[in-house]
C-alpha cells in the first residue's frame, strides 16, 4: 500500500489524520522485512529510533504540520555518517564505526522532521557502479534481481524502486546517484559541487562527491534538495549563493528553453532502446515547446582517463585514515610492530576494488609521477570544464544518456574492472565540471527494465533541471510502478 | 685545508590561537590527554577542515616582520605519510602555494650585522604525541596537540657558523614574541628548530652534502649540535671520506648527532592541494590593515632607544629584549626624563630582583610611575642613593610608593646646614685621636668622621654636604694649631 507513495501523499495522508506517523513507518518495516533478503538494500535497519521518533510525531500530531517532512521516512547511503547509527561505507574496516555525529545533509533532513528507517548498501567506499563491491553482499535490482541496481547508491536505489522507503539519499562521484538511478527507474539528482555540504560525507574523492536526493517522483527530489542544499560553515568547499525554490518553481513555463545535444554522447555505441528511448524524449520536449540544438563538447572522451587518475589520488589520500589506530576495524598482527598493525588492518579491511584505487591513486601522487598523471588530468578537468561553460552559452541544459547499455547481470563485469569503469562514460564528465545532473525515469525496455536519460545543466541551474524534468513527465503523464516482488 | 659550513634553518612555531588550525578545540598547554579534542581534529570519517581566520593573520604578520612578499593566493596541500600521532595519516600543510616568500631578516654576529634569506613561510598543522609504555611494546597518543597552527619558516642557506645560526634564531624568537604570535618557548615546543647543515673548502662554491638534525630543543643544543657536526662532516672529508645524505637526531645527553634514516629511505609525501580547502585570496586592504597594527619590531627599537635615548648599545639591547620590559623603561622615561639613569635602575636594581625571584616585568609589583617618583626623590636630594636602595626592596615587598615609605621611615635627607654643622661639631670633639691624625696629614680619616655623622643621622644626612662642612671644620682647626 505504501509502496507507491510520494512524499506528498505521503504528508496528505498524515495531516488528514488518514494514518498515523508509526503505522506508515511500521508499514515501511513490513515491506523492508519482506523484501531486503532478496534485495539486500539495507546494511543497517534503525527501527527503534525510527518507532521512537514516529510516536513522538503522533503524540503531538501539531509537528507533523509544523516540519516540511514531518512524519516522512528516509533511507540513508551508508557513507553518510548518522549519530547513533552504525556507518560503515560498505567496508568491513568501518564495519563497527558509529558516529558520534551527523552528516549536515542528516541533521538538516532530521530537523525537517524525516524520519531515517536504515542505512543502504554501497560499493565500498562508494567505488563501483553496481553494488558488487559492498563488503555486505550486493544489492540486487528490483527490476531483475539476478542484474544489478547500479552503483554506488545502489542500495539507496533499490530501496526508493522497490517501495522499502518513499525517498532516500545518495552520492555521487561519477554517477553514483545518476546511474543507479537509471537502472532501477526512479529520479536521482547530483547537485553542483558546492550546493551541499560534504560535511559528514565520508570521503571517496573530495572534489567530486556531492550529496543528492532520489525518489519515485520530481517532486520528492525538489522537496529533499530544497532541505538538504546550501552553505555549511562546516564546509569550506560549500558555496553561499542562495538556495532556490525548487517545489516553489517546479511547475514554471519552460518552453522557452533550449536543450542541447551533445553529439560527442552519441557517437559511442549506445544500446538501441536507449538510443530510441532518447529520441523519443526530444520528441516529446519538443512537442512542449522546448528546442533543441546540436552542441558539441570536444573533450568528453578523456573524461573516464581524467577521472580514473584524480578520483583514485585523492581516495588514496583520504583513506589513510583507516589505519586500526582510532576507530574501525585493527587486526592483530602477527608480531607486536607498527607497520604490520597497519597492512594487516588494510589488507584485512579493505575489498579488492579499494585495493586498486588506493594503488592506483598513490601511484599517480608519486614523486616523478605527480606531473605527467596528476597535474595533467587536472589541466584535462579545466578543458572538459570548458566544454560545459561553451555549451551552455547555446542551451539551458544538455539531454544525454545516462549510460552506453541497461543494467548488466551480477558478477558479469565485476573482474573486468575497465569494462565497469567505461559504464560511468556519460556521466563522469558532469563530475568533473561540478555541474549538476539529473537522471529521469521514462519507461520500461522490451525486457520490461528501465530507461531513462540524463539532463545536465549549468552550475547552481538544479531548478532548470527539475523543471524539465517535472514537464517531461507530466507531459507523459508520468506514473511511477512498482516491481512485483 | 680550511672549511666553511652552509647552514639553513627550519624553524615551526606554534601560534598562540585560542583554538586549533581547522577546528574548535581549545589549544590550551598541559590538559589530560584527549581532552582537548573533535571528530575533525581526530580525523574521524567525513569530517572536514574549516581554516582558522587568526592563524592566517598571524602568518601574515610574520610575513610582514620578516619582510616576505605575501602571495595573493596561498593553498593547502596534504603531506602524506602514515604515522600513530597524525590522525588523518597525512599533514594539512602548504606546498606549491606558501602564504609568504622571500624574505630576510636582519641578526647581530660578531662581525657586524647580518641579513640572512628567509626561502618561505607556511601554515601547518601540528600532530599529536606518543607515550610509550616502558614495559610493554605498547604506545599510547594524546590528540591535544593534533591540529594546532604551526608556521613554517624556511631560511636561505645564508648562515656559516653556529653562532650566527643562534642569533638568528635569537633574533626571530624575539620577533615572533614581539608579535604575541608565539610564545617562544624551545623546551615546551612551541618554538621549534631543524637545521641544514653542509661543509665545504673555504673558496669552493658547489655545496657539500648536507645532513637535517632534528631533536634540537634549546638555543644552548642547537650550537653545540651544530659545532659537533661541523667537526663530524670536516674530519669525514678530511679523511677522504663522503658525508651522507640524511637526517640525524641530536643527542643532548651524550653530546653527539645519530643518522636516522638516509635519502632512500626518506618519505615520498605525494603532496597535492588538499581539495577540501579552496585557495585563500589575501587581499591588500587585509594585510594593511594588519600592518596598522604591528608593533616597533625589536631591532628597530634598539636602534631608536641608542638614538632617542643616547644609551649604550648594551642597555638598548637588554631593555629591548623583552617588550615589555621596553615599555616599562619608556613609561619611566615620559614620568622622569633622565633615560641613563632610569636604565641603570632598571638594569641593576629591578632585573636583579625580577630573576631573583624568577618573574617577568608584568609581574613587577613597582609600576613605572612609582619607579620613576622614587628616581625624583633621589634626584632632587629628599634621599640619598643608599636610602634609596633600601627604599627600593620596601617598595618592592609591599607594593607602597617610595614618598609613603620616606614619609613613614622618616627616611627624608638632612640638608639643614646649621643642624648638620652642629653634628659635625660634636663628631669632631668625640674625637680628638683622628684629628690628631688628621692634623698629621692622614686626610683618608675624613672618611671616618663621614661614617660617624652618618651614624648619628641613621643615614639621612645628605653626603655632598658632609663632606663640605667637614673639610670646612677640620682646615680651620688646621688653621688655627699652625
Amino acid at each position: 500500500m505504501v509502496a507507491k507513495l510520494g512524499i506528498k501523499e505521503l504528508r496528505k495522508g498524515l495531516l488528514k489524520g488518514e494514518f498515523t506517523v508509526r503505522e506508515i513507518v511500521e508499514s515501511y518495516f513490513e515491506r523492508i522485512e519482506r523484501l531486503n533478503p532478496r534485495i539486500n538494500a539495507f546494511i543497517t535497519v534503525s527501527r527503534d529510533m525510527a518507532i521512537e521518533q514516529a510516536l513522538k510525531f503522533d503524540e503531538n500530531p501539531h509537528s507533523i504540520r509544523e516540519k516540511p517532512l514531518g512524519g516522512v521516512p528516509i533511507a540513508i547511503k551508508d557513507c553518510l555518517c548518522t549519530q547513533g547509527i552504525k556507518t560503515t561505507c560498505g567496508s568491513k574496516i568501518l564495519q563497527n564505526f558509529v558516529p558520534p555525529y551527523d552528516a549536515t545533509c542528516v541533521k538538516r533532513l532530521k530537523e525537517a522532521g524525516a524520519i531515517i528507517v536504515g542505512k543502504t548498501n554501497m560499493d565500498e567506499f562508494a567505488m563501483g557502479s553496481s553494488t558488487e563491491h559492498s563488503a555486505f553482499g550486493p544489492t540486487r535490482n528490483p527490476w531483475d534481481i539476478e542484474r544489478v541496481p547500479g552503483g554506488s547508491s545502489g542500495g539507496s536505489a533499490a530501496a526508493v524502486a522497490s517501495g522499502m522507503v518513499p525517498v532516500a539519499l545518495g552520492t555521487d562521484t561519477g554517477g553514483s546517484i545518476r546511474q543507479p538511478a537509471s537502472f532501477c527507474g526512479i529520479v536521482g539528482l547530483k547537485p553542483t559541487y558546492g550546493r551541499v555540504s560534504r560535511y559528514g560525507l565520508v570521503a571517496f574523492a573530495s572534489s567530486l562527491d556531492q550529496v543528492g536526493p532520489m525518489g519515485k517522483r520530481v517532486d520528492d527530489v525538489a522537496m529533499l534538495l530544497q532541505i538538504i542544499a546550501g552553505r555549511d560553515d562546516f564546509d569550506a568547499t560549500s558555496v553561499s549563493i542562495a538556495v532556490d525554490k525548487y517545489c516553489d518553481n517546479l511547475n514554471d513555463r519552460i518552453n522557452d528553453m533550449v536543450i542541447g545535444i551533445p553529439k560527442e554522447y552519441f557517437s559511442h555505441k549506445i544500446d538501441p532502446e536507449i538510443q530510441q528511448a532518447i529520441e523519443e524524449a526530444i520528441g516529446i520536449f519538443e512537442s512542449i515547446g522546448v528546442k533543441t540544438v546540436q552542441v558539441s563538447l570536444p573533450h568528453t572522451d578523456y573524461g573516464v582517463a581524467a577521472y580514473y587518475i584524480i578520483a583514485p589520488a585523492e581516495a588514496s589520500s583520504n583513506l589513510e585514515r583507516y589505519d586500526g589506530v582510532k576507530y574501525g576495524l585493527r587486526s592483530n598482527p602477527d608480531k607486536a610492530d607498527l607497520t604490520e598493525m597497519y597492512l594487516k588492518t588494510r589488507a584485512e579491511g579493505f575489498g579488492p576494488e579499494v585495493k586498486r584505487r588506493i594503488m592506483l591513486g598513490t601511484y599517480v601522487l608519486s614523486a616523478g609521477y605527480y606531473e605527467a598523471y596528476y597535474k595533467k588530468a587536472s589541466q584535462v578537468r579545466a578543458l572538459i570544464k570548458q566544454d560545459f561553460d561553451l555549451a551552455f552559452k547555446k542551451c539551458d541544459a544538455l539531454i544525454t544518456p545516462v549510460t552506453p547499455s541497461p543494467p548488466f547481470k551480477i558478477g558479469e563485469k565485476v573482474d573486468d574492472p575497465l569494462e565497469m569503469y567505461l559504464n560511468d562514460i556519460f556521466t563522469l564528465p558532469a563530475s568533473l565540471a561540478g555541474v549538476p545532473g539529473i537522471s529521469i525515469p521514462y519507461k520500461l525496455n522490451s525486457s520490461g527494465i528501465p530507461v531513462g536519460f540524463q539532463l545536465i545543466g549549468p552550475h547552481f541551474q538544479e531548478s532548470t533541471l527539475l523543471k524539465l524534468a517535472k514537464a517531461f513527465h507530466r507531459e507523459i503523464e508520468y506514473n511511477p510502478e512498482i516491481p512485483e516482488l | 685545508m680550511n672549511y666553511e659550513a652552509v647552514i639553513g634553518l627550519e624553524v615551526h612555531i606554534q601560534l598562540l590561537t585560542n583554538t586549533k588550525m581547522f577546528c574548535g578545540c581549545s589549544t590550551k598547554f598541559g590538559m589530560p590527554p584527549n581532552t582537548n579534542v573533535c571528530p575533525i581534529c581526530l580525523g574521524m570519517p567525513g569530517v572536514l577542515p574549516v581554516p582558522n581566520k587568526k592563524a592566517i593573520e598571524f602568518a601574515i604578520r610574520l610575513a610582514l616582520a620578516t619582510n616576505c612578499t605575501i602571495s595573493p593566493v596561498n593553498q593547502f596541500a596534504r603531506k602524506n605519510y602514515f604515522y600513530p600521532d597524525l590522525p588523518k595519516n597525512y599533514q594539512i600543510s602548504q606546498y606549491e602555494l606558501p602564504i609568504a616568500e622571500n624574505g630576510w631578516l636582519e641578526i647581530e654576529t660578531k662581525n657586524g650585522a647580518r641579513k640572512i634569506g628567509i626561502v618561505r613561510i607556511h601554515m601547518e598543522e601540528d600532530a599529536g604525541k606518543l607515550i610509550h609504555d616502558e614495559n610493554k611494546p605498547l604506545s599510547y597518543v594524546d590528540f591535544n596537540r593534533a591540529g594546532v597552527p604551526l608556521l613554517e619558516i624556511v631560511s636561505q642557506p645564508d648562515i656559516r657558523t653556529p653562532e650566527e645560526a643562534t642569533s638568528y634564531l635569537k633574533t626571530l624568537r624575539d620577533i615572533v614574541v614581539y608579535l604575541d604570535i608565539c610564545d617562544g618557548n624551545m623546551e615546551e615546543g612551541s618554538f621549534r628548530c631543524d637545521a641544514n647543515i653542509s661543509v665545504r673548502p673555504i673558496g669552493q662554491k658547489e655545496l657539500g652534502v648536507k645532513t637535517e638534525l632534528k631533536n634540537i630543543n634549546s638555543f644552548k643544543n642547537i650550537q653545540k649540535a651544530l659545532e659537533f657536526e661541523i667537526r663530524r662532516q670536516t674530519a669525514l672529508l678530511e679523511r677522504g671520506e663522503e658525508v651522507i645524505q640524511e637526517t640525524r637526531l641530536w643527542d643532548p645527553a651524550k653530546g653527539i648527532t645519530v643518522g636516522m634514516r638516509t635519502k632512500e629511505e626518506a618519505h615520498d609525501y605525494r603532496y597535492f592541494p588538499d581539495p577540501d580547502l579552496v585557495p585563500i585570496a589575501i587581499d591588500k586592504s587585509w594585510i594593511e590593515e594588519i600592518e596598522k597594527t604591528l608593533p616597533e619590531l625589536p631591532g628597530p627599537k634598539r636602534k631608536r632607544f641608542v638614538q632617542q635615548y643616547k644609551l649604550p648599545e648594551y642597555d638598548a639591547e637588554v631593555l629591548t629584549s623583552d617588550k615589555n620590559l621596553a615599555n616599562f623603561f619608556e613609561e619611566v622615561v615620559s614620568l622622569f626624563p633622565k633615560p641613563k639613569m632610569v636604565s641603570n635602575w632598571i638594569m641593576s636594581e629591578l632585573l636583579r630582583k625580577l630573576n631573583e625571584e624568577g618573574c617577568s616585568i608584568s609581574d613587577s609589583t613597582i609600576s613605572a610611575s612609582n619607579l620613576a617618583e622614587l628616581l625624583e626623590l633621589i634626584d632632587d636630594q629628599t634621599i640619598s642613593g643608599k636610602i634609596a636602595k633600601s627604599v627600593f626592596e620596601e617598595m618592592y615587598e609591599t607594593g607602597k610608593r617610595a614618598s609613603t615609605i620616606v614619609e613613614e621611615k622618616g627616611l627624608k635627607q638632612v640638608t639643614d646646614a646649621d643642624f648638620l654643622e652642629k653634628v659635625v661639631s660634636e663628631v669632631i670633639k668625640e674625637n680628638p685621636k683622628e684629628v690628631e691624625k688628621y692634623l698629621k696629614g692622614a686626610e683618608k680619616v675624613i672618611g671616618f668622621f663621614v661614617g660617624q655623622v652618618m651614624k648619628k643621622t641613621q643615614g639621612k644626612a645628605n653626603p655632598r654636604l658632609v663632606n663640605e662642612l667637614l673639610r670646612n671644620k677640620l682646615k680651620e682647626i688646621k688653621n688655627d694649631s699652625v
